[in-house]
């Protein structure tokens, strides 16, 4: 008898270990995602921040160039340069046959030409000798260096060829191929060319669609929760508003894209593709969160404070806008970056709008056609070059930092501000 | 043009404050008392600069327009052309005055375009003129009417408490929108395809609506067996079980472990930690899914001698589930704390374990909650885009296997909508309807989740 109760004890301990277990496994589990994430994430990414450079001797050759004697700046810039860089680049192998000729152009950029111009710009001095330029490697060769194409498989499902890879390795035997710091990353604009392919365009597009988003949703959401938390009498009219504003909280992003498409495109005709339509819409959904949380802080102002200003002859608007408001600004404030960051990582609506098309310009205003970061990352994703696949983690990783930085500052304010109510 | 009205008239906004506060200076040094202090009278005559350039600037934008259009197109009233030929004609004289035009430009197109801008111009600056004069005599006239005793703490608040009220409309005003968009394009698929087709049928192929000449009449009997809804919605709801079947197990154990058995410092580490995976934007997730699982699992299978489709409905909702962790870890870890303590003091007392009063008492006092956790779980993993758009397949198959692929309603608005779109194609108009019917689904679920976790919260407060 006693022994059975023993065992029944044993059992129900044992029971007890179990469901402990099963407990910290679930944490441990969601923990090993994000580990396995974000170490994917930065294992892919890291090597785009570097980028390869051939160092190729270019000759300066004025007759090549179509150039005058003591040619001037304007001259310069109207020169050819098509010529000598093909010549540098036909240079590096003198047996080269007409077929192998064109293989050594494309183990470069096509940006080459600009980038020996800009040499000769930076330095009109070189006109007629020889000297060594940086031009980008493609993104194959780039690949290569950087160990992420396998050299092995059999040439025609290569996109580099045996012979770009022996010209290659001469050039990395003799010192000639360098890895610097990729600074176009974040300076170019996109392109179909991973090697010259920036994130500058989808960021600039990001900032304006945020800021477009944070000038309408902030301001709006703001007076709406002073006047529900503050003034609104209990009716059914601000019943009905409460109810909106949870379920638009809970509504799935790419309606509010279809809302967009629907009114702002097809009705109101504004400009497609724009960081202006992308933070209208983008703004209609951090609306409900910013409220929420604005009500929240407001909140949790206590009443003897309100009863104090009123109490020395302050109407209720002077209590409000001179006494809660402010005190419930840190709450709000993080809130309202917490529902930006939720925005700016936001995608689908962003793609309805048509915020994917191809753009290979740095927007300069909210009215230019832009992408975002988010959006890029889409856009890379499905590009079937290898060279982007590196370039995606990477855009990632510049997103993500973001989104610390956003959620960072949110907790700052919230902790430093805040003021503890006991 | 605009930017500068706008800020000549803030600026105006700003002296008539000015003027306003100095009046009530002067009638305060002559010993008379106010009735407000002083700034209210500024705001008061700021407000009456700023109610009749709004009500202004709204009528020109609602107007001018029409206006315009009705006296450009006015050249061309007597000449019998069709109504859709007009405003085709007037987009091109659009198009062409902003130098966008391409195309043949014919001496009539150019005549109208110069028209056009001119009457723009026209219409600008007797804008600016009308604006500014009627805000200058509205002001005077306000200025004038301040004395001593007139009262202007009580409109200046009535105008803040009107704007006040205006914001909050903003909610209801966005519900309002999306079931505006949603809803015409909707009633006009319906016009082409019958709703007891898009909801029983079993075949969806929107491609074959795109290869359609669009100078053909709309002939319902070419879209048979084109929008049959079954197989979306079926493989929305499969992703969105796999999702489930992942997160709910992982996201209420380790909410109840947090609840119940993490130390404080545990606690305060892992909440966030966990909370960090809500916070990656879904797009990484679909490269993740897309890059990462999707061939794992192809692998994985290939060596267990199955055959697994690269873009599996399991690699999508397997990474889909990982983002639902959170909400359910987190919501069910706030509804069991709410869980009174006597419940746990009483299970205690009788000698029951932790687990046993888990599972025994708090489980069930905590259930509507944590359904109301799991239905908005439900519904985000049915809204979600960008996961099943990179990861899953964008062929309708109708099946339950979850190593073949599967479409979902937002994966096919996506593929419907990206790049150009024709509104009034009945394939356009299916995305809409497929919107339509997400947003009523993720409507109904939410309400009740709602419901389901106030009414939990309001017996326990």
């Amino acid at each position: 008898m006693n022994k059975s109760k023993e065992q029944l004890l044993n059992k129900r301990y044992k029971a007890e270990q179990r469901f402990r277990l099963y407990g910290l496994s679930a944490i441990f589990m969601a923990l090993l995602f994000l580990t396995i994430f974000i170490f994917k994430i930065f294992s892919t990414g890291y090597s785009a921040f570097q980028k390869t450079w051939l160092i190729v001797p270019v000759t300066f050759d004025a007759e090549l160039m179509m150039l005058e004697q003591n040619p001037s700046n304007e001259d310069l810039q109207d020169a050819d340069y098509y010529d000598i860089a093909l010549k540098s680049m036909a240079d590096l192998d003198p047996n080269a046959n007409e077929d192998q000729e064109n293989e050594l152009k494309r183990m470069v950029s096509y940006f080459f030409e600009k980038e020996i111009k800009n040499e000769l710009l930076n330095n009109p001095g070189l006109i007629g000798k020889t000297k060594e330029v940086y031009l980008t490697a493609s993104d194959d060769l780039d690949q290569v260096f950087k160990g992420n194409y396998p050299r092995d498989l059999p040439e025609d499902q290569r996109r580099v060829s045996d012979y770009q890879l022996k010209i290659f390795d001469q050039l990395v035997a003799k010192g000639k191929v360098e890895s610097k710091f990729n600074i176009s990353f974040f300076t170019y604009a996109d392109s179909r060319e991973p090697e010259l392919a920036g994130i500058a365009s989808s960021f600039m597009g990001s900032i304006f669609s945020i800021l477009v988003c944070l000038m309408i949703a902030f301001p709006v959401a703001v007076l709406a929760a002073i006047y529900l938390e503050e003034f609104a009498p209990k009716n059914r009219l601000t019943d009905f508003i409460e109810v909106n504003i949870n379920n638009l909280a809970a509504v799935p992003s790419i309606v509010f894209g279809l809302l967009g498409l629907g009114v702002l495109l097809a009705i109101f005709h504004l400009p497609r593709s724009t960081p202006l339509v992308g933070g209208i819409t983008l703004s209609l959904m951090t609306l409900p969160t910013i409220i929420i949380a604005a009500r929240a802080s407001l909140k949790a102002v206590p009443p003897s404070i309100r009863e104090a200003a009123l109490a020395m002859g302050a109407s209720r608007m002077q209590t409000t806008m001179h006494h809660t408001v402010p005190l419930s600004m840190p709450g709000t404030l993080s809130g309202t970056i917490i529902g930006l960051a939720q925005a700016l990582g936001e995608t689908a609506p962003l793609i309805l709008i048509g915020m994917v098309a191809f753009v290979n310009t740095i927007p300069g205003s909210p009215m230019d056609p832009a992408a975002s970061l988010p959006v890029q990352i889409y856009i890379w994703a499905e590009s079937a070059e290898r060279g982007f696949v590196e370039k995606v983690s990477a855009c990632i990783m510049v997103l993500l930092g973001f989104l610390i930085i956003m959620n960072l500052f949110a907790q700052i304010i919230r902790h430093k501000f805040e003021k503890k109510w006991s | 043009m605009n930017l500068i009205l706008f800020t000549f008239i803030v600026l105006l906004g700003f002296t008539s404050y000015y003027f306003g506060r100095k009046k009530a200076y002067t009638i305060q040094s002559s010993n008379k008392r106010l009735t407000a202090l002083p700034q209210f009278y500024g705001y008061y005559l700021a407000i009456w600069c700023a109610i009749p350039a709004f009500i202004i600037f709204s009528l020109w934008a609602i107007f001018e327009p029409t206006i315009v259009k009705l006296l450009v197109l006015s050249d061309y009233s007597n000449q019998g052309y069709l109504d859709d030929e007009l405003n085709l004609i007037y987009e091109k004289t659009k198009s062409l005055s902003r130098g966008q035009f391409t195309g043949e430009i014919t001496p009539f197109i150019e005549a109208s375009a110069e028209k056009y801008l001119s009457l723009r111009s026209i219409a600008q600056s007797s804008k600016a003129v009308i604006v500014l004069s009627i805000i200058i005599a509205s002001v005077a006239y306000a200025y004038k009417r301040i004395s001593s005793n007139s009262r202007t703490r009580e409109p200046v608040e009535k105008f803040l408490n009107a704007v006040l009220f205006t914001a909050s409309l903003a909610a209801i005003l966005t519900t309002v929108g999306i079931v505006f968009s949603l809803i015409f394009q909707t009633i006009d698929f319906f016009k082409v395809i019958p709703l007891f087709d898009f909801v029983f049928g079993t075949h969806w192929y929107p491609a074959k609506a795109f290869v359609r000449d669009s100078s053909e009449a709309l002939d319902p009997s070419m879209y048979s067996d084109t929008f049959g809804a079954v197989p979306i919605f079926a493989g929305t709801f499969f992703i969105a079980f796999i999702a489930m079947c992942v997160a709910i197990p992982i996201g209420l154990m380790s909410g109840i472990y947090l609840a119940e058995y993490a130390s404080s410092k545990v606690r305060q580490y892992a909440k966030p930690l966990i909370e960090i995976l809500a916070g990656i934007p879904t797009v990484v997730y679909g490269f993740f899914a897309a890059l990462t699982v999707g061939p794992f699992l192809k692998e994985l299978g290939t060596s267990m001698g199955l055959e697994v489709s690269a873009e599996s409905a399991l690699a999508a909702g397997g990474v889909m589930g990982i983002m639902i962790i959170p909400f359910i870890s987190s919501l069910s870890d706030d509804v069991i704390t709410s869980v009174p303590q006597s419940l746990r003091d009483g299970s205690y007392a009788m000698g029951a374990t932790k687990s046993e009063t888990i599972k025994r008492v708090i489980f069930p006092a905590a259930l509507p909650g944590i359904v109301g956790s799991i239905l908005l779980g439900v519904s985000r993993a049915i809204g979600e885009t960008m996961i099943v758009v990179m990861a899953s397949g964008l062929a309708a198959n109708l099946t339950l296997n979850p190593l073949e692929s599967t479409s979902t309603i937002t994966a096919q608005i996506v593929v419907i909508l990206i790049g150009d779109q024709a509104f009034g194609d009945p394939k356009t108009q299916a995305a809409f309807a497929l919107g339509m019917s997400l947003f009523l689904v993720t409507l109904c679920l939410n309400i009740v989740a709602l419901r389901v976790v106030k009414k939990y919260r309001e017996k326990y407060e």
